[in-house]
């Protein structure tokens, strides 16, 4: 049977009983330096078409790359955050190919003489477990220009009438991060996909490389995936699905990939080694390129520039600017914080680790932090269609501090846990600081006890059943008799208070 | 003024200018006549700027009526070779695909030529892409030999060596990648130098091999080349291939003109079988001058030598291969669009421009080094080559060992007839024996004349090198040899060049 693109696909528990997938993940990654990778062409996002260029970037006869000192720095602390080696030379490669968006139709890139190399990136999955992703290498290359293809109906090139190219983006500098090819993840492979995608952008945020929007492509991930049939060794037929721009697409689409490639094994067929485009809505993959081995780029040396050779000082220096990687910091954070598995998870993916921290060193004690960010403000952004708790508050000009300040409050014996909740409504209403809103609506702890004393009298005259059985041993009946204090109290007495004092005339 | 101010000397000029005794409008003025009067025969100039050339002339007199500090050759002018992008000025590196680009910027060589005050008359042709030796490549006609018209005078740069023989213009910026500075120097009796590979920056330089190319200055004299050197070279941070240290001492080099002591090292592997007898017979009398004139002779052998145009037919053609995709009709130059085809895409168009574009020897060598970068031809072409290019530095570091300067003829024979070689083109590319190897390895290079052949009556050219960035080594033996010469001679060797303006072929 000859290869194929047919679209059919076979059932994920029929794919996982026969085949075992192989996944390779090629991340690209713009980096936030203020100029281009081999000019002083500004980087900012979203300028009007062919404002940044000029003759380097744009491949003008005679015009010639420096390398931006920035961007290998930037390399080499990604190098080093992925645990790679450092190269002590290496230097850069033309890639050579036509197309209208290239400006030299070759792409200075690195070939066999990667800046990093031979490195790992430890993955955390849902259920706790590390998965351990291989880092072959990340490289230095310079972005290509943007076609824009108009007149079809899909924005790709077939079917449009004429294309335009924008050159803004042509030498912003890459990094290719690429992995050794993935086995043992069976079942959870779409899983480790995400995982690593995802535990990869949080490490670039936090060396502050790349703001890694994959909704503005300022980070791109291409799957590379083939199976082997269960038992086998040898590598099967790979597709590389370019483009796969979320972290739930990178997941989907393994596993759409997984599907389909089951289906043609299943039946016999051989897979098409080719590229394939990625589809957000439908979620499935469809035929791009074929691409075959014979593919020659025709990498040489760029005579152009000069070998790039940090010093191992220069190395070290570097490593001594990493921040402490995520998931370590995770780790520490939880045991400083004293939370649950669970309360971590929570607030990890509610994405409210970096504001707890700030509300912990801003004063807060963590469980607080954790149970007013975690609680009522995500729980009033929510209810306002909002998923980014962070931004919200942001929108909202509530701060560490505002938090800090409304613990105070409950401490010190001013306001309930049910004030407070009030008192949160006007803070996210605009009313003010925690404070000014309970000064504003008249929310304070009553603090005579004579008035806390006198209502408990009457609740207990009122009530002698109860209080009997209170008497009698029954600890648990005084919950009756608090609500009933509480009530009479409009809410305004500390309970616990009202608690003491039950206990003590009706216990001792 | 009985003064003929186009067979002034650079040097004597820029002292003419200091001391009032003309002005740059009428050196300017001169050179840009003799060319109306022998440009039709020579056709050196692809380009000439008579209102560019003559509004900085006037600029600089001015300047210098107002007691302004002005560079030594301020006023002198110069032509430029149509390979180095001029702003304003069309450059088309002698060729139908650059037809009508007008480059909107100035290579660095530019600018410091106008930093200097130095008008620029125009832009010299070259084979196309400088990929010649002979100017026939050119496609917008050949040069002629001043010396004969019916003879080539030599290439790529024929047109900066001829502009400068016929007396258009005092100097002439060149460039040379296999020697296509000091070949055309030779046949037409002229100097020429090819820098140490960075002393003069390539940025605005049109690439043809990035790891071979080097700019330099086309002269009369020994000395107007180092006063060419010294404003031409020197660190650029914008071509990384560039070094970062002073230019050599190369005016006081050849004003000084002192060999004495000096090991001056004849390389076996560059005399004898294959040279011309009268090329050698003149190559063996300069020997004798630079002995009376207190140097010392001693025999070198550099074996590698021998597989030095192998290599650099492999190298330059790959190099070139990567540079010449950016002439795609893209963004600049020429655009055809194929016959036949009602919608064509943008690959179609490129293949179009380029079969239209480019002629039969740039095609030759751009399929030559694809094929020498394929994958799996890569090592055993390239990667060979490569390996040749070291066997080749590393001989010339032992004969450094042992001789201050190495010397040989600078090309086998004279001046060719047109069409000779055209067709043959090994034929043709065995005229650069002599010249390449300093190209691969990086070294500095002279060709100065040594003479008339006594079979031809055409110069031949006697070719200096020296370690890398000890380009005064050039200067010294150069001005040294050329003053005994000179004496001998009864002036210099162009003075018994036929006189153009006489010659019987149609003028101006």
């Amino acid at each position: 049977m000859s290869a194929t693109t047919t679209d059919a696909t076979l059932a994920w528990d029929d794919v996982l009983a026969a085949f075992d997938p192989v996944l390779g993940l090629e991340v690209h990654v713009e980096l936030g330096t203020n100029t281009k990778m081999f000019c002083g062409c500004a980087t900012e996002f979203g300028a009007e078409p062919n404002t940044q260029v000029c003759p380097v970037c744009l491949g003008l006869p005679g015009a010639l790359p420096v390398v931006n000192e920035v961007a290998v720095e930037s390399a080499i602390r990604i190098g080093l955050a992925l645990n790679c080696e450092i190269a002590q030379w290496c230097r850069f490669a033309r890639k050579n190919y036509f197309y209208p968006d290239m400006p030299k139709n070759f792409q200075t890139s690195q070939y066999d003489e990667p800046i990093a190399f031979e490195g790992f990136l430890d993955v955390e999955l849902d259920d706790g477990s590390t998965f351990r992703v291989e880092i072959e290498r990340a490289h230095m290359e310079e972005d290509t220009g943007k076609s824009l293809h108009v007149g079809g109906s899909t924005g790709r090139i077939h079917g449009a009438t004429h294309s335009l190219v924008d050159y803004n983006r042509a030498g912003i500098p890459l990094i290719e991060i690429v992995t050794k090819p993935l086995r043992g993840a069976g079942e959870r492979a779409p899983e480790v996909a995400r995982a690593y995608v995802a535990t990869l952008r949080d490490l670039l945020k936090a060396l502050d490389v790349s703001d890694v929007k994959m909704e503005q492509g300022s980070m791109r991930c291409d799957v590379n995936l083939s199976l082997m049939p269960k038992g086998t060794t040898t590598l099967g037929t790979r597709t590389e699905t370019k483009n796969v721009n979320s972290l739930r697409s990178v997941e989907r689409a393994v596993r759409y990939e997984m599907c389909r490639h089951g289906a043609i094994l299943k039946d016999g067929g051989s897979i098409l080694q080719e590229t394939r485009h990625w589809h957000e809505d439908t979620g499935i993959t469809t035929s791009g390129r074929v691409k075959s081995d014979a593919d020659d780029y025709r990498y040489f040396p760029e005579p152009d520039l000069v070998p790039v050779a940090p010093t191992r000082e220069t190395v070290e220096s570097l490593r001594a600017t990493l921040p402490e990687p995520p998931a370590q910091r995770r780790k520490r954070l939880q045991s400083d914080w004293g939370f649950s598995d669970l309360e971590m998870r929570d607030v990890l993916n509610a994405g409210l680790v970096d504001l707890i921290g700030e509300t912990v060193e801003a004063g807060a004690t963590p469980a607080g932090a954790r149970k007013w960010w975690s609680g009522d403000i995500a729980r009033r952004a929510n209810a306002e269609g909002s998923t980014d708790v962070a931004s919200y508050a942001a929108e909202r000009s509530i701060t560490p501090a505002h938090v800090v300040e409304l613990e105070g409050l409950v401490t010190s014996g001013r306001l309930n846990d049910s004030m407070a909740r009030q008192v949160w409504e006007g803070v996210l209403d605009g009313e003010g600081s925690p404070t000014a809103v309970a000064d504003a609506r008249g929310l304070e702890l009553v603090q005579d006890d004579g008035a806390l004393e006198a209502a408990v009298d009457e609740v207990i005259a009122a009530n002698p059943d109860v209080a009997q059985k209170v008497r009698d041993g029954k600890v648990q009946a005084a919950g009756a008799l608090i609500g009933q204090v509480m009530k009479a109290m409009k809410g305004q007495a500390d309970a616990g208070k009202a608690r003491e004092i039950i206990l003590a005339k009706l216990t001792s | 003024m009985t003064t003929d101010l186009t067979r002034a000397s650079a040097a004597e000029l820029a002292d003419l200018l200091t001391s009032g005794g003309t002005s740059s409008v009428e050196v300017t003025q001169a050179m840009l006549d003799r060319t109306e009067a022998v440009d039709g025969d020579v056709h050196a100039y692809l380009h000439v700027d008579r209102e560019g050339a003559l509004s900085s002339a006037r600029d600089i007199d001015e300047r210098r009526s107002r007691g302004e500090q002005l560079h030594r050759l301020a006023g002198v002018p110069i032509a430029v070779k149509d390979v180095m992008a001029t702003k304003g000025l069309p450059t088309t590196c002698g060729s139908k695909i650059l037809e009508g680009w007008v480059p909107p910027y100035d290579a660095t060589v530019v600018s410091r030529l106008k930093q200097a005050g130095m008008p620029i008359l125009g832009k010299t042709n070259m084979d196309e892409f400088a990929m010649g030796s002979s100017t026939e490549h050119s496609a917008y006609g050949p040069t002629r030999n001043p010396w004969d018209l019916d003879r080539i005078p030599g290439g790529s740069g024929g047109g900066s060596s001829a502009v400068v023989a016929s007396f258009q213009a005092p100097l002439a910026i060149g460039t040379d990648t296999g020697g296509s500075i000091r070949q055309p120097a030779a046949v037409t009796g002229t100097v020429g130098t090819k820098p140490t590979y960075g002393g003069v920056s390539r940025y605005g330089l049109v690439a043809l091999a990035s790891s071979l190319d080097q700019a330099g200055p086309c002269t009369r004299t020994v000395l107007d080349a180092a006063l060419l050197h010294e404003v031409m070279g020197g660190h650029d941070p914008m071509d990384s291939t560039s070094i970062d240290a002073p230019v050599p001492p190369v005016v006081e080099a050849a004003r000084r003109a002192d060999v004495t002591g000096m090991r001056i090292g004849i390389v076996r592997e560059l005399t004898g079988e294959g040279f011309q007898a009268g090329v050698q017979a003149r190559f063996d009398e300069s020997v004798q001058h630079l002995v009376d004139a207190g140097a010392e002779v001693v025999e070198v052998s550099c074996p590698s030598f021998t597989a030095a145009l192998a290599a650099y037919y492999l190298i330059l053609p790959s190099e070139a291969s990567s540079n010449l995709a950016k002439f795609d009709a893209m963004r600049y130059g020429l655009r055809v669009l194929p016959e036949g085809v009602d919608d064509p895409s943008a690959e179609q168009v490129m293949a179009a421009t380029r079969d239209a574009g480019f002629g039969d020897e740039v095609k030759r060598r751009i399929i030559l080094g694809t094929y020498a970068l394929s994958s799996g031809y890569y090592d055993a072409y390239y990667g060979s080559a490569q390996k040749v290019r070291r066997l080749i530095a590393d001989d010339f570091a032992k004969a450094f060992e042992s001789a201050d300067v190495l010397v040989s003829p600078t090309a086998p024979t004279t001046a060719f007839r047109f069409g000779d070689k055209i067709d043959d083109p090994m034929a043709m590319y065995l005229n650069d024996i002599a010249t390449i190897p300093a190209n691969l390895a990086g070294v500095p290079g002279m060709s100065l004349p040594s003479g008339l052949a006594d079979e031809d009556g055409l110069p031949a050219g006697f070719q200096i090198l020296a370690p890398a960035t000890a380009d005064d080594r050039l200067y010294a033996v150069g001005a040294a040899l050329e003053q005994r010469l000179h004496a001998a001679w009864g002036g210099p060797l162009l003075a018994q060049a036929p006189d153009l303006s006489t010659s019987t072929t149609k003028g101006a």
